[in-house]
């Protein structure tokens, strides 16, 4: 059975679409993408095992780190970046979105939900640093560098301005819409760079005749 | 047809005679040079539409023996492990053809081959050739068998340069390509080594300008050379795991024998290597491997541009001689002009030997990558 949030970002993913997964560990994601989207992909890792398996997959892929990863390509040479489950494992979360947004039409965001209910229980009653379903480490073994709740990503966008085109919460395997904040575990977000025709062009108005 | 049947039939040791006079093979640096034979070897069959062809170009000291031969007891090929039946380079499925390069020693016209001219062998009469000179001839040999396409080119080191020769200068030959343990151009520090290992011929008092056969040949020279290659090709790690500092039990009464494991190691292997390498082609190669540089007279935005071939980009974390990043670069420029790669860095304590011992992490990626490349759709190109 594909995971929920496979399944959301397949369906926000357009047909033939070119797709850059960012730690697309072993292209489970990549793989339903062609198959379901025939998307061009191609995804970066850092695990060699995980290579492997994304290789014998017949993906293509890089042994690269992601936080430095993206610098090589144009503006908008994908049309679509996905960082999902990984945004909050990167180094400089701020630097790597906004090259994601520089290099990719669209942007998936995709992270666990720090301050989810059965977290804050944890914290707030047992007094420990919260270990649930989709935050499963111990403070000595976590990978995720980065606490973040979904209301602090959403609030991050605004003052970026960074333009949120699609949402969704996720809670076990189903979308949930009541104050997802505290009940989401997950948040899928898809999130373009701010439009550029807003931008008012400074040296044109200063030249008008 | 029946050239194509004739490949088939004979697997094993061939020579192909191309570039006949006038109708020499113009080198890069304008000389012409013919007639030029290669020595070939192929393994497995070509399938009906010739789609199943894989080319190995081989590195310094290589031959174009890959892999071993059915019928005989001789040594096994020099990728014997990757190469074979059920192996990563499965001939099998796949077609295998590695040839000696053009001025090598092994079968292939090279300086210790008859310059026609003169009845004599060419000696430094030999004209200088280049990686662009190699491919170029490879290139006549698939004429000559009557692949229009190759499945993929597979080579590392030297091997992985003439790799990424196919790639610019016949991109629509070729449908995939591996370059392992390589570099688009040498560095200061590679160029040093092999001007070391040059010095060391040139030094030695037999090798009078290259005019020495029929007489004694530069072993001395040739063996220095070969030693400090070995130097380069494996890793600290490595070497004190296979000698550490140990020393030989019977102590040589010279004053600066070979003491150590590691010197008697160097000194057989050096005194091996000059009974079957000619130090004219040890000199002829080196400087073509120096002077290759894939971007010469390209950015590293376009040098790839266009490339429709599917790319897997290999290295070595303890390959110092090629370090990772030199791949990396390659990895970049196939970025930047959008072609289809992966790349991996593949733990290792071999050094540059790597990509001729590390064979089961490596096996698995290229046999992978080879059947996901021979799966894809061949959109139709083949025509014969």
């Amino acid at each position: 059975m594909t995971a929920i949030d496979h399944e959301v970002i397949s369906g926000w993913v357009n047909s033939g679409a070119s797709v850059l997964d960012l730690g697309c560990g072993h292209g489970e994601l990549l793989s339903l993408l062609i198959r379901e989207k025939q998307v061009r992909a191609q995804g970066i890792e850092q695990d060699e095992q995980a290579i492997h398996d994304c290789v014998a997959a017949g993906l293509s892929v890089f042994q690269e780190d992601i936080d430095t990863g993206l610098s090589e390509y144009g503006d908008g040479s994908f049309d679509f970046v996905i960082l999902n489950q990984t945004f909050q494992q990167v180094k400089k979360p701020d630097f790597v979105l906004k090259e994601a947004l520089r290099v990719g039409k669209n942007v998936i965001v995709g992270f666990p939900n720090f301050v989810h209910l059965y977290a804050r229980f944890q914290i707030f009653l047992r007094g420990k640093v919260p270990v649930t379903r989709t935050l499963p480490y111990e403070w000595y073994n976590t990978p995720n560098l980065h606490f973040l709740a979904l209301a602090d990503f959403m609030e991050y966008c605004k003052k970026r301005k960074i333009q949120m085109e699609k949402r969704t919460f996720l809670a076990k395997n189903r979308k949930i819409s009541f104050f997802p904040n505290l009940f989401a575990e997950n948040g899928l977000f898809l999130v373009k760079q701010p439009s550029k025709t807003l931008v008012p062009k400074l040296h044109e108005t200063n030249h008008l005749p | 047809m029946k050239i194509l049947e004739r490949a088939i039939e004979n697997s094993g040791a061939k020579n192909f005679t191309f570039a006949q006079p006038p109708n020499e093979l113009i080198l890069e640096s304008g000389e012409k040079l013919g007639p030029i034979t290669l020595a070939y070897e192929t393994y497995g069959n070509l399938d009906k539409e010739n789609t199943n062809a894989v080319l190995i170009p081989h590195a310094l000291s290589g031959d174009a023996h890959v892999a071993r031969r059915i019928l005989s007891e001789e040594t096994p090929g020099w990728w014997d492990d990757m190469v074979g039946p059920g192996k990563g380079i499965d001939t099998n499925k796949y077609f295998v053809i590695c040839s000696n390069v053009l001025g090598g020693c092994k079968g292939s016209t090279g300086p210790s081959s008859m310059n026609p001219k003169t009845g004599k062998p060419y000696g430094l009469d030999f004209p200088i050739i280049t990686i662009g000179d190699m491919v170029n001839a490879q290139r006549h040999l698939i004429d000559y068998l009557g692949i229009e396409k190759l499945l993929a080119v597979v080579g590392g080191s030297m091997g992985g340069m003439q790799v990424l020769q196919w790639m610019v200068a016949y991109p629509d030959r070729i449908r995939a390509a591996v370059p392992i343990a390589t570099a688009m151009k040498h560095t200061p520090q590679q160029i040093a080594f092999n001007a070391v290992g040059r010095q060391a011929i040139m030094a030695d008092p037999d090798w009078k300008k290259g005019s020495y056969y029929g007489s004694s040949v530069p072993s001395k020279g040739l063996a220095v050379a070969r030693m400090i290659g070995h130097i380069t090709y494996m890793s600290d790690a490595s070497m004190a795991e296979k000698f550490g500092r140990r020393t030989k039990t019977e102590k040589d009464p010279f004053k600066f024998g070979a003491d150590f494991e590691v010197e008697g190691y160097l000194n057989y292997r050096g005194d091996s290597f000059v009974k079957r390498f000619d130090a004219n082609s040890y000199l002829y190669v080196t400087k073509a491997i120096d002077c290759f540089n894939i971007l010469n007279g390209h950015s590293l935005d376009c040098v790839f541009k266009g490339l429709e071939a599917k790319v897997l980009v290999l290295a070595f974390k303890s390959d110092w001689l090629y370090p990772s990043n030199q791949s990396q670069e390659i990895v970049k420029a196939c970025k930047r002009a959008g072609v289809d790669t992966s790349y991996c860095e593949l733990s290792s304590t071999y050094g540059h030997d790597a990509f001729l011992l590390e064979i089961e992490e490596q096996t698995k990626l290229i046999s992978h990558f080879l059947r996901n490349v021979s799966n894809s759709n061949t959109n139709g190109v083949f025509q014969t």
